[in-house]
């Protein structure tokens, strides 16, 4: 499945790094990315190619312990971003 | 070819301004179910239900996780329980008590359907049904009940409205141990839309298909952080931007009700656009109407403020989905909405504005805590004007009132989660007996009269 995955969090070294570290382990593809860091926040927006053999649950449980480090990941589908911005 | 602004938009959206899908609520039809013994139907009812509802919850928490919208509740709504047609209270309440089973089964938070339409006249059993009522809903946790007493084509049944008043009051009585929370799950109607998805008053109408999936949206706090923005401008542009904002949130809403009805293999029926608040801080209606430029909620300029603010979540939803229908407006809770429970503690909101506003809300005057010594006859009076209101505009209105047993004006009600707390309010305490006890009916209006 396509998603979107966002990225927020204060700007640090290796944010990059430990974000597709994970996605690597998944077997995630990265079709596009991009970054702007924003008055010291760092803003990351990829989108990536979920094989269906990944079960989401554990991605997200993955994602979510970068928290601890001030990240907030989160992984849409890209469905919804279509349905709310385009006609 | 997604942009990032509107990428960052929908995030900020979901995760600040808590955008959500209030309610997957499926619609199950329990015709085949009935028979003339009760404890055949209340056991045909709930496995009718466990075997259609089953995935419900599952389905709904998979496209929450999928596309990070949350979903707040999953529900059931049921054909009229009245429709059973029993002689004996005690034989209702067994159906009462196989659906609130079947919700506690499948891991639902609420099933409707626990209702009766007498908006002409109240058959036997229908009586019999009502006076279930009030022991139904103390007996079980989940069931909730709606009664529709009033349409606009069929006029005001008096009677059935007198007899609301009681059946409010011993149902506070019933549940005298937890404020009354009992009246908190169940409302008297006037027009009752049949694909409602909100509680209390869910129902699957005798219209309705086998089974259906019906979504309901909230997301005041998105029209806020909106308007905010918009401070000076002139109010034609406040309009334009809750139609935009109301926009995105009905496609939200609609991608969500399609996945639904897809993966759950029923039928879509309706996307309800209502903004409902939540006790949490900016997830308030009333906040809206402040933004707008009402210094507190109940200030004269709040039934215009409310009226452009439902029209406009009105036709910015049209535009984003096809199948708009339930109530789709704005709902003006006062236990529910923390803006509404401050502007009522600080004197700005009475009862008597709260009642100009719902003749342009999506509904009535709803989850008002009222003293426990009210009379019956002055809630019923309460009902009647709501009814009018309804009737005459040819739109849906309700009344959900809690008198609270024990407690008086300026305490508080505390009925917790979703459905907040709400300080006492005072009623006009003028007698409405001899008006209520007139019984009869009240007929429908002149332009009702299209055929």
């Amino acid at each position: 499945m396509k998603a979107v995955l966002t990225v927020l969090g204060k700007d640090t070294t290796g944010i990059i790094y430990k974000v597709t570290k994970i996605l690597y382990e998944f077997d995630i593809n990265i079709e596009d990315i991009s970054q702007t860091i924003v008055q010291g926040y760092f803003t990351m927006i990829m989108l990536v190619a979920i094989p269906e053999s990944v079960q989401l649950p554990e991605l997200t449980k993955r994602l979510d312990e970068l928290k601890k480090e001030n990240l907030s990941v989160q992984v849409q589908r890209t469905d919804i971003f279509d349905a709310m911005h385009k006609i | 070819m997604l942009v990032n602004t509107d990428v960052l938009e929908t995030i900020r959206m979901l995760e600040k301004e808590k955008l959500d899908v209030r309610t997957i609520t499926m619609g199950i039809s329990l015709l085949d179910c009935l028979s003339d013994n009760a404890d055949a139907t209340a056991s045909r009812i709930y496995n009718k239900i466990c075997n259609t509802a089953n995935a419900l919850v599952a389905t709904g928490e998979d496209i929450e996780r999928e596309f990070g919208v949350p979903i707040i509740n999953k529900r059931v709504a049921v054909t009229p329980v009245s429709l059973a047609a029993f002689n004996k209270t005690q034989e209702y309440i067994k159906i009462a008590e196989s659906l609130d089973k079947a919700a506690n089964e499948i891991g639902i938070n609420f099933i409707g359907g626990y209702s009766a339409l007498v908006q002409k006249g109240i058959s036997a059993t229908d009586k019999v049904f009502i006076d279930s009522i009030p022991e139904a809903l103390a007996l079980t946790g989940k069931v909730c009940s709606s009664v529709n007493v009033a349409t606009t084509k069929a006029g005001i049944n008096f009677d059935a409205v007198g007899l609301m008043g009681t059946t409010i009051k011993s149902l506070a009585y019933e549940t005298r141990h937890a404020d009354s929370i009992g009246c908190a799950k169940f409302v008297v109607f006037a027009n009752a839309v049949s694909d409602n998805p909100f509680m209390a008053g869910a129902f699957h109408g005798i219209e309705e298909g086998e089974t259906v999936i019906n979504v309901g949206v909230s997301g005041p706090g998105a029209v806020l952080a909106a308007i905010s923005k918009l401070q000076g401008e002139p109010i034609d542009v406040v309009c334009e931007t809750i139609k935009k904002t109301a926009f995105k949130i009905t496609r939200a809403g609609q991608l969500v009700g399609n996945e639904a009805s897809r993966r759950l293999g029923v039928p879509f029926g309706i996307l309800d656009l209502s903004l409902a608040p939540t006790p949490e801080i900016s997830d308030s209606v009333a906040d809206i109407l402040e933004a707008i430029g009402v210094g507190k909620t109940g200030a004269h300029g709040t039934t215009a403020a409310l009226a452009l603010l439902t029209d406009a979540v009105k036709k910015g939803g049209i535009m984003a989905s096809s199948n708009v229908g339930g109530m789709s407006g704005a709902f003006i809770p006062v236990s529910e909405d923390a803006g509404m429970i401050s502007a009522v503690k600080a004197g700005a909101l009475t009862i008597d504005k709260l009642e100009a506003m719902t003749s342009v809300c999506s509904v009535g005057i709803d989850m008002i805590a009222v003293p426990g010594d009210t009379p019956a006859e002055t809630l019923s009076a309460l009902i009647a004007d709501e009814m009018a209101i309804g009737v005459v505009n040819s739109k849906t209105t309700a009344v959900r009132a809690i008198p609270v047993y024990g407690k008086k004006v300026g305490e508080m009600a505390v009925f917790g989660g979703l459905l907040g707390e709400a300080p006492i309010m005072p009623l006009n305490s003028n007698s409405s007996v001899d008006f209520i006890r007139r019984g009869g009916r009240i007929p429908a209006p002149l332009h009702s009269f299209r055929n």
